[in-house]
């Protein structure tokens, strides 16, 4: 795509830019399309109807109404508050999150920067948003909160192991860290897909890789972090207006991005499952986004079907299920390899 | 090469930009009418009591630690897992010997109860707890 835009735009700082504004273009959509989802879902798994009214046919506008609720807020810190940390807080959150996208294949015509260690960018800058996360726990001076971040950080940290050593697995199979390049040796049909090499290792990766990434976008069952009924809201109780819409346009962001990255690893990105039928550039992003999609729904299915985890149980199942199951599939790969 | 690496600074400006347009809005639209009521902390309408800023468990000192040990053991296996093929057994050796290692402290960590998120007082409660009242 950027080879596109500059064969008619001579200006390169303007390709960039506008290369860079296209994942915002998809996620301020997703983000509003995904909080009416989220109730629409949760509506009628719960046998209920959901917003109905707003906008007229099934309450389409909600999200709209409350963007615009949103604006018109005022703009509160607390006095006991550490003012700048507390200013710089959602910021650091949202760049944590929307930077990760940078290297995430929308189709195999569009990547934001096609780096050789794209994997590894991604592990290493949605980490970012803890940072955030903590900062805005600690500048709220609220006991919610700082239980809340700390809370989040513990959880986030913890499942970080898991998700990296799942994704290890991609990387031994792929022998690359480009997402582009392991796009492609997914292609064709949908068994050359990595979920379905090496069973069950890969597949048991998969798994290893769901769980932890619920547990870092902090979704139940393991949202202790905003455990409404105890905490509030956690980290963001302290902010109103658009900057706690920051801080949940953050979280959806993030919520997309470890559903992408499920996607691109183990099931074929922006490729076909049918091999070149509905394939091409085009149609990629087609595929990409409703695998991406997917997940999400997959996401809120178990949001509303599980329990919340107490954090003695989070942890058990972080450092004494996934890690060692992790590493075993790790060795299995190895081994089914080389053998 | 290093001109890949751009666009994520475009990225970043873009990220920074939106989220300071972000953060003014309210200040542009919304009213401006706090009070001493609205500005204090939220403790779920009780009147604060004490700061936040205070101690927290070690238990999270402690999570903080064990992630930064593991963490850095799973940065070395990535460059090896992406040469992986070329290493061969050799290659698949000795990082098996680095897990084995690795797990025998982690085997440590969990047999010294460093996982254990509830500690050695509520257990003994819970023993209380489970001796018939006569």
């Amino acid at each position: 795509m950027d080879q596109i835009l500059k064969s008619f735009l001579d200006n390169e700082i303007l390709v960039y830019t506008i290369m860079a504004f296209v994942p915002l273009l998809w996620i301020v959509p997703y983000a509003l399309f995904a909080v009416y989802l989220e109730r629409k879902v949760s509506a009628h798994m719960q046998d209920r109807l959901g917003p109905m009214y707003t906008g007229g046919w099934h309450g389409w506008a909600q999200t709209i109404a409350d963007i615009l609720k949103l604006i018109q807020k005022e703009d509160i810190v607390p006095a006991a508050a550490d003012k700048k940390l507390h200013l710089l807080a959602p910021y650091v959150v949202f760049i944590g999150s929307y930077a990760a996208f940078a290297t995430i294949p929308f189709s195999s015509a569009y990547i934001g920067s096609n780096i050789n260690i794209g994997l590894f960018y991604i592990i290493a800058v949605s980490s970012v948003v803890v940072a955030g996360l903590l900062m805005a726990g600690w500048s709220s001076n609220n006991k919610w909160s700082l239980f809340g971040a700390m809370r989040s950080a513990a959880q986030i940290i913890s499942y970080e192991i898991p998700t990296a050593i799942a994704i290890l697995v991609v990387v031994m199979i792929a022998g690359s860290l480009n997402l582009q390049e392991i796009n492609q040796q997914q292609s064709g049909w949908f068994w050359n897909w990595f979920v379905f090499k090496y069973p069950p290792f890969v597949l048991v990766a998969f798994l290893i890789y769901f769980v932890a990434s619920l547990a870092e976008t902090n979704r139940t069952p393991f949202d202790i972090p905003e455990a409404e009924s105890e905490l509030v809201a956690g980290y963001h109780t302290e902010y109103s207006g658009m900057k706690f819409a920051l801080f949940f346009l953050a979280e959806y962001a993030n919520m997309f991005a470890v559903s992408a990255i499920a996607a691109t690893l183990f099931f074929g990105g922006w490729n076909s499952p049918f091999g070149d039928f509905l394939g091409g550039p085009i149609w990629g992003v087609f595929w990409f986004l409703s695998k991406g999609m997917f997940f999400i729904f997959l996401q809120m299915w178990l949001r509303w079907t599980l329990p919340r985890l107490r954090v003695d149980q989070l942890m058990y199942v972080s450092w004494k299920v996934l890690i060692p199951w992790a590493f075993a599939c790790v060795v299995g790969v190895g081994l089914w390899t080389l053998l | 090469m290093l001109e890949q690496y751009l666009p994520i600074g475009f990225m970043l400006l873009i990220g920074i930009g939106f989220g300071l347009v972000m953060g003014k809005v309210n200040e542009w639209f919304g009213p401006k009418n706090s009070n001493e009521i609205k500005l204090s902390t939220y403790e779920s309408g009780m009147p604060p009591v004490r700061s936040a800023h205070e101690r927290i468990s070690v238990k999270f000192y402690m999570v903080a630690m064990l992630f930064i040990l593991f963490d850095i053991e799973v940065v070395f296996l990535y460059p090896w897992a992406v040469n992986f093929r070329e290493l061969g057994w050799f290659g698949f050796v000795e990082m098996l010997v680095f897990i084995v290692i690795l797990m025998l402290g982690f085997l440590y960590v969990w047999k010294k109860g460093a996982l254990e998120w509830t500690g050695e007082r509520t257990k003994t409660n819970n023993s209380l707890l489970n001796k018939k009242v006569v």
